[in-house]
């Protein structure tokens, strides 16, 4: 099985390192071709040296923002999965809430960030805040969809089996929704990086956003971009490991991607 | 004593009857089948006795022998075996137990997986299991119920005929004694297995009853053949 498996995810680290390459080469040729100014657009040795010289730096803030992705990752799913449990178990409360979310849907999330830094401040929290709004809608969406098609089969089984409701949820419904619910959580874990940063950009005084941010008042470029590369491999790792966990979870259904 | 079951009535889908005045009667302790052509409704009487959804009207009353309820005395298969893909074999045989949080008998289950042949499966996920093995996991999740009527829907029309004949043979020992209710559209299975013999029409039900038989009935016995004669001219009236 492992062997199997080896093979492809091979495969697919060289693709992605052709791919990786083919970006560096593109844009060392637009960086030649143009003669563009290194204030503008500086080339990839220049941002490696950037890398190199302040990677302390880049550290100290890159954990610091990987610590505010990660609490609001898991606190937006776990936050999801009770909303959608909720929303299932009481007729009520979907009445109520569904058409309630969806509107919340019609805010930019984006817009919410000043007044996130006004209440919650600059630490932490308000960055945290941010990063959950952005995740919360997408795992109960889709946590919720799977909930509610579950095989019919499977409900009449139950039904037959004289499964008090909450049995039937909790044995049947719920992990017959782990796929779905799998992939929400895979596309939060690329959404809450997006959140955290917003939040840094608005009011920070620590993390990628805010050092972007300082890198870019000072035309420190290649810092800038820099950061931007932390912060891209921070979101692909991030979704790698989160890929990894739901692909475990879901293995059983045969729905685990490649991704 | 294992009970029979009544039932009778009318049942109407989206203002179109199905049928009225219909009446269906399980001998006790044998196996009943429930021929007729796709749509006729064949399903929808085996989902009322199982007190399943089915979407439309039914007036009429569903009774067993005894005058005990049915409610919590029928267990159900069907053409799916609706194995739960995430539990393994002895898991899924096991599910009745779990979902009403009561202790399940771990030599019953060891045993009856046994019984239908996959306790080399007994920690094997459904995905790793052929069609048939996962038939047969469903059959002894169904004996494992332990309820005196067995509801089964078209359980073996998946399968080739070589498995098939298997499963018949496998049901047909496993189940005896219990009151079984077996709707299908072959009218082989049904000469096979059956006991007593429905087939259902625009015209209602037809009942033929069979000569007893021990275990699966061979179909060139000339009264047999007599029975599918008559079987297929009203199938096909």
């Amino acid at each position: 099985m492992s062997a199997k498996r080896s093979g492809p995810s091979l495969v697919r680290i060289w693709e992605a390192t052709l791919a990786g390459m083919f970006l560096i080469i593109l844009w060392q040729g637009v960086v030649w071709v143009t003669e563009v100014e290194s204030f503008i657009l500086p080339g990839p040795l220049e941002v490696a040296a950037a890398l190199r010289d302040h990677a302390g730096l880049i550290l100290h803030h890159a954990l610091i923002t990987a610590a505010e992705v990660v609490a609001g990752l898991a606190l937006g799913v776990a936050a999801g999965i009770l909303t959608a449990l909720h929303l299932t178990m009481s007729r009520r409360g979907r009445k109520l809430l569904m058409p309630a979310l969806v509107m919340s849907q019609t805010i930019p999330v984006f817009a919410l960030a000043p007044l996130l830094t006004l209440w919650l401040g600059y630490g932490l929290a308000s960055k945290i805040a941010m990063a959950i709004l952005i995740v919360y809608f997408p795992v109960t969406s889709t946590f919720l969809d799977g909930l509610q098609n579950t095989p019919r089969g499977y409900l009449d089984l139950a039904r037959t089996m004289r499964s008090p409701s909450r049995s039937t949820l909790m044995q049947i419904r719920v992990p017959a929704a782990v796929p779905a619910l799998a992939s929400g959580i895979k596309l939060a874990a690329v959404y809450a990086p997006i959140g955290a940063v917003i939040g840094e950009w608005v009011g920070a005084s620590n993390g990628l956003g805010y050092l972007m941010l300082l890198a870019n008042g000072r035309v420190k470029i290649d810092l800038m971009f820099a950061a931007l590369i932390a912060l891209c491999v921070l979101t692909v790792a991030l979704r790698a490991a989160v890929g990894l966990a739901c692909n475990r979870a879901v293995e059983w259904s045969g729905l685990a991607d490649r991704t | 004593m294992t009970p029979g079951l009544r039932l009778e009535g009318d049942f109407a889908y989206g203002g179109r009857t199905l049928f009225r005045n219909l009446a269906l009667d399980l001998a006790p302790g044998e196996w009943t089948c429930l021929l007729g052509s796709s749509g006729i409704g064949k399903s929808t009487l085996l989902r009322l006795i199982a007190g399943l959804e089915t979407g439309g009207a039914f007036a009429g009353s569903i009774a067993a022998s005894d005058r005990q309820p049915v409610e919590g005395r029928i267990a159900y298969m069907a053409q799916s075996d609706l194995l739960l893909p995430w539990l393994t074999v002895r898991h899924n045989v096991s599910l009745g137990a779990r979902l009403r949080k009561e202790p399940p008998d771990r030599s019953r289950i060891e045993r009856l997986i046994r019984e239908v042949g996959l306790a080399s499966h007994i920690d094997s996920k459904p995905g790793q299991l052929s069609g048939g093995m996962r038939q047969r996991c469903a059959l002894a999740r169904t004996l494992m119920e332990d309820t005196p009527m067995v509801l089964l829907d078209e359980p073996f029309s998946a399968l080739d005929p070589a498995t098939r004949r298997q499963m018949q043979t496998l049901a047909a020992s496993t189940l005896r004694g219990r009151t079984v209710l077996l709707v299908t559209h072959d009218p082989g299975e049904a000469l096979r297995l059956g006991g007593r013999i429905y087939a259902m029409s625009q015209n209602g039900l037809d009942r033929f009853d069979l000569p007893p038989c021990e275990s699966i009935r061979e179909l060139d016995d000339p009264s047999v053949m007599d029975i599918q004669a008559r079987i297929f001219s009203v199938l096909h009236s």
